[in-house]
């Protein structure tokens, strides 16, 4: 099928769903977190704002030691990623490197602010009215927003909005889907905000240039469709549709919920963008919609608190830089048997080293679990090729097969057997009967390759720079020779025409003149 | 108040299933068949099942000791055991006890732990070790039993036992009196005899379909084998292509000539078929991985078995069969590799 009638074909997007391939039915564990409303927790007090909140540069800190800073303002730039805003009005106290939430546990740099209490916004500004705004000017917006998708890749939203209008998207795909166990923010979100994240879908919508809005939730979330919907109608918006899809991990993957909606599979290498659809989460969403109708930075997020290591599960609207042991604080503290501090879910969470780390733009969810739910390590056996990882693998890779050959370094074949396509979900981990972390191998071999590209890069240019070099000294060398000819040539002449002086005044002196040739000495020249 | 937490990759959940599971489930689907055989043939079956139980679980040991590795996973695992169970399947029931002994050997020493230990082996360990004494010993590998309706003189634990650990038949004709060929044998012979397929099969050695309790130990296999293909132990393609291809390729022939070759659901319950197409050519390790290598693999296994039955010179060729195409699994699976998302 070419690529354009793929394109016709996914503007049918949501009319029935398809299945995609493996994925694993999980128990929820979300309905723990979702009993009490969502609650501001009181400011901590201290708060470290990353100046890294996601995959690209360090932002350059706009403060310094001492500043005061007003709610809302920018105090990390970063070209072409998201701003960094001050979350509350206070005094930058220290600029250092903190224990962070990063997979790596690496600690990073961060501005140190302590909150004056007064919650005083620094001057915002916003759209009076953004259906006259124009795309360009929304992007721009939301990039000073600092806003980047809240479902956990955190990539700079305008960034994703621009390649999409670039691209012609025709549907914007709204991800409700929290496919992973246990977190419980997104779904909170729809439950409490509903009309935010239609206010968000439109303006997304308007600056990406689509037609049509979905909003992807899971079939287990009741109330939340009709919330939408509901919400949908009364903003008077056409094109807006709610589609439930069947809860299974990793519906909310972004590739297996565009082969979901439209059974259509977005090409490898490629992205939705090429089908025409771009997808954004709906917290994202809503963070637009405060944006561009208020003018408010992104300085908070929903994040779930939960698991069986914690007191009171429950969901809070917390700032950037809230310390996760404030957020433990007020549900109640740790349980006793409290064995693993996760962010994200149980599935593709990093564990957390220690409970200082501040909550970022990308914290979904934080997972306190016991020793009961995550059961003692298992020793490793070796594969005993069973297959289930290529059967639950959405990817549809043979993840035994890029393991065996991450192991024995046969990175060729690692590449054509498509390490790059893999989304890390985990099912393959979770159902290996040999316990073997396979995911672990595959981060390791896609740092592998991402090395040798680089190597290989260096080494092509160190390649060119020898040959340039060799090209310069050679054409040095010639331009040398040549010179040399030339001026051993001239020499050479010098040498006959004094020859032919002699001779001529030889001759003239053989005539018997003594007169010596003075002016005329150039004379045999012009014979 | 900042506290530390110990690091552990994801998934931070613990594993639904592990080695030792999988192996166990394959034992718990084979026990109705077991049952079923030690009732139609007498507790011969059992002693073998235990006789080689030991002998593996034994030469497990020695090797991993040789090789240095950690015994209490490997030795808990049950793939050893799971090798014992399927041999002593395969072998007659009053098989001398030192055939198992030679038979683990050779399945766990060489074709296990020589090269690699689990998952490592190129070919399925029981299958291998049934040929070795299949080939080397011919006489004690052919002491099967009537099934116990039939019999002259049916024997107690005691006299089996006896038989097993002497060699010498305790009951008043010696062997003669007790063994018996099987279906597959007699129909084997009968035909190179020139005799008719259905005046074979007047032989109250001969059930509705395969021989007289062996159709019936084969329904209980096949039972087992459903509850692995629900518990997602083994995937539906290997059976199906085993099963599949034996009534299919068998159909013309029968249709041909009805006189000279069994009617394809004799094939199917007859000999190993069942409890091959469920139990061993599913064998992960030795196998294919992706499904149309699974499907190859598995007709393969079934082609094989039809044409040994038909020109080999063994009454049942499952094993050889197994082997054969545990042989060609690589190149199977070099170009059945499945499509990828989005390629």
């Amino acid at each position: 099928m070419s690529m354009s009638q793929q394109v016709e074909l996914a503007k049918q997007a949501g009319e029935r769903t398809h299945h995609f391939h493996g994925g694993l039915r999980l128990r929820h564990h979300k309905k723990i977190s979702c009993g009490d409303p969502v609650r501001q927790p009181p400011l901590p007090e201290l708060l470290a704002v990353p100046l890294l909140q996601h995959v690209g540069d360090i932002a350059e800190p706009l403060v310094s030691v001492g500043d005061a800073v007003l709610k809302g303002q920018q105090i990390g730039q970063c070209q072409p990623c998201a701003a960094v805003h001050s979350p509350v009005s206070g005094i930058v106290v220290a600029i250092q490197e903190r224990p962070m939430s990063h997979p790596s546990g690496q600690p990073g740099p961060c501005v140190l602010i302590k909150p004056d209490g007064t919650e005083q916004w620094a001057e915002l500004d916003r759209f009076n009215d953004w259906l006259d705004a124009s795309p360009d000017s929304l992007m721009a917006h939301m990039q000073r927003c600092g806003l980047a998708g809240l479902g956990g890749a955190v990539f700079p939203t305008h960034a994703k909005v621009r390649d999409g209008h670039n691209r012609r998207t025709h549907t914007l795909i709204l991800n409700g889907v929290e496919c992973e166990p246990y977190i419980s923010c997104d779904e909170m979100l729809m439950r409490e905000q509903p009309d935010k994240i239609i206010l968000g879908a439109r303006i997304l919508r308007r600056a990406l240039g689509a037609e049509r809005v979905i909003i992807a939730i899971e079939d287990q979330m009741g109330a939340v469709q009709k919330a939408l919907t509901s919400c949908a109608e009364f903003a008077n918006s056409e094109n807006i549709s709610v589609i439930e899809v069947p809860t299974i991990y990793p519906e909310g993957g972004e590739r297996q919920l565009v082969q979901s909606l439209t059974g259509l599979e977005v090409p490898l290498g490629g992205r939705p963008s090429d089908l025409g659809m771009v997808c954004q989460n709906v917290a994202t969403a809503a963070a637009v919609a405060e944006a561009v109708t208020k003018g408010k930075p992104l300085i908070d997020r929903y994040v779930t608190v939960t698991g069986n290591g914690v007191s009171h599960p429950r969901n809070f609207r917390a700032l950037f830089g809230t310390p996760v042991s404030h957020l433990v604080e007020q549900c109640g503290g740790y349980t006793d048997d409290v064995a693993r501090l996760v962010i994200g879910g149980p599935m593709m969470g990093y564990p957390l080293s220690s409970d200082d780390a501040p909550v970022v733009k990308a914290s979904n969810c934080i997972l306190a679990l016991t020793h009961k739910d995550i059961a003692d390590p298992q020793p490793e056996m070796p594969c005993i090729r069973c297959g289930e990882c290529a059967r639950v693998c959405p990817a549809m890779l043979l993840p035994q097969q890029l393991q065996l050959f991450i192991r024995n370094e046969l990175w060729d074949p690692v590449q054509t057997h498509g390490l790059s396509a893999c989304i890390e979900c985990g099912c393959c981990d979770y159902v290996c009967p040999s316990h073997i972390p396979l995911v672990e191998w595959f981060r390791f071999g896609k740092g592998e390759l991402r090395k040798r590209t680089l190597e290989s890069e260096a080494a092509e240019l160190a390649r060119k720079r020898f040959e340039n070099r060799e090209a310069r000294l050679s054409r040095l060398k010639q331009e040398r020779a040549e010179k040399m000819a030339r001026r051993k040539q001239l020499l050479k002449d010098k040498a006959m025409q004094q020859d032919r002086i002699r001779a001529s005044i030889e001759r003239a002196e053989k005539k018997g003149r003594t007169k010596l040739p003075t002016q005329n000495s150039g004379a045999p020249d012009d014979t | 108040m900042t506290r530390s937490f110990g690091t552990s990759g994801a998934p931070h959940m613990p594993p639904p299933t592990s080695v030792a599971k999988v192996m166990l489930q394959v034992l718990l689907a084979l026990v109705p068949g077991v049952l079923a055989h030690a009732w139609f043939f007498g507790p011969g079956i059992l002693v073998q099942i235990i006789l080689s139980t030991i002998f593996a679980l034994l030469f497990e040991f020695l090797m991993l000791r040789v090789r240095g590795r950690p015994l209490k996973p490997f030795i808990n695992d049950y793939s050893a055991v799971v090798t014992a169970v399927l041999f002593a399947l395969c072998i007659p029931p009053l098989a001398p006890w030192w055939i198992s002994c030679i038979a683990m050997l050779f399945a766990i020493g060489f074709a296990k732990h020589l090269y690699g230990g689990l998952g490592q082996n190129v070919f399925n360990p029981a299958m291998v070790a049934y040929v070795v004494v299949l080939i080397s010993f011919p006489q004690a590998m052919t002491n099967w039993l009537p099934p116990t309706a039939l019999a002259e003189y049916s024997m107690g634990l005691n006299d089996t036992l006896a038989t097993i650990f002497t060699g010498q038949v305790p009951v008043v004709g010696g062997w003669d009196a007790v063994t018996q060929a099987t279906p597959l044998d007699t129909l084997k012979s009968g035909v190179e005899a020139g005799r008719m397929v259905p005046e074979i099969r007047n032989s109250p050695l001969f059930g509705d379909f395969g021989g007289k309790g062996w159709e019936w130990i084969a329904n209980w296999f096949a039972l087992g084998g459903l509850f692995l293909l629900y518990r997602r132990v083994i995937s539906w393609q290997v059976p199906v292509a085993v099963i599949g291809s034996v009534l299919l390729l068998s159909l013309p022939f029968w249709l041909a000539d009805p006189d000279s070759n069994p009617f394809p659901l004799q094939h199917v319950f007859s000999g190993a078929i069942v409890l091959g197409a469920f139990f061993i050519a599913t064998d992960p390790v030795s196998g294919c991985v992706s499904s149309r290598g699974r499907l190859i693999f598995g007709a393969g296994v079934g082609i094989l078995t039809l044409v040994i039955r038909r020109w080999g010179g063994y009454p049942d060729g499952v094993a050889f069969a197994v082997l054969l195409m545990n042989m060609a699994a690589p190149l199977i699976d070099r170009y059945t590799r499945p499509r990828m998302y989005g390629e």
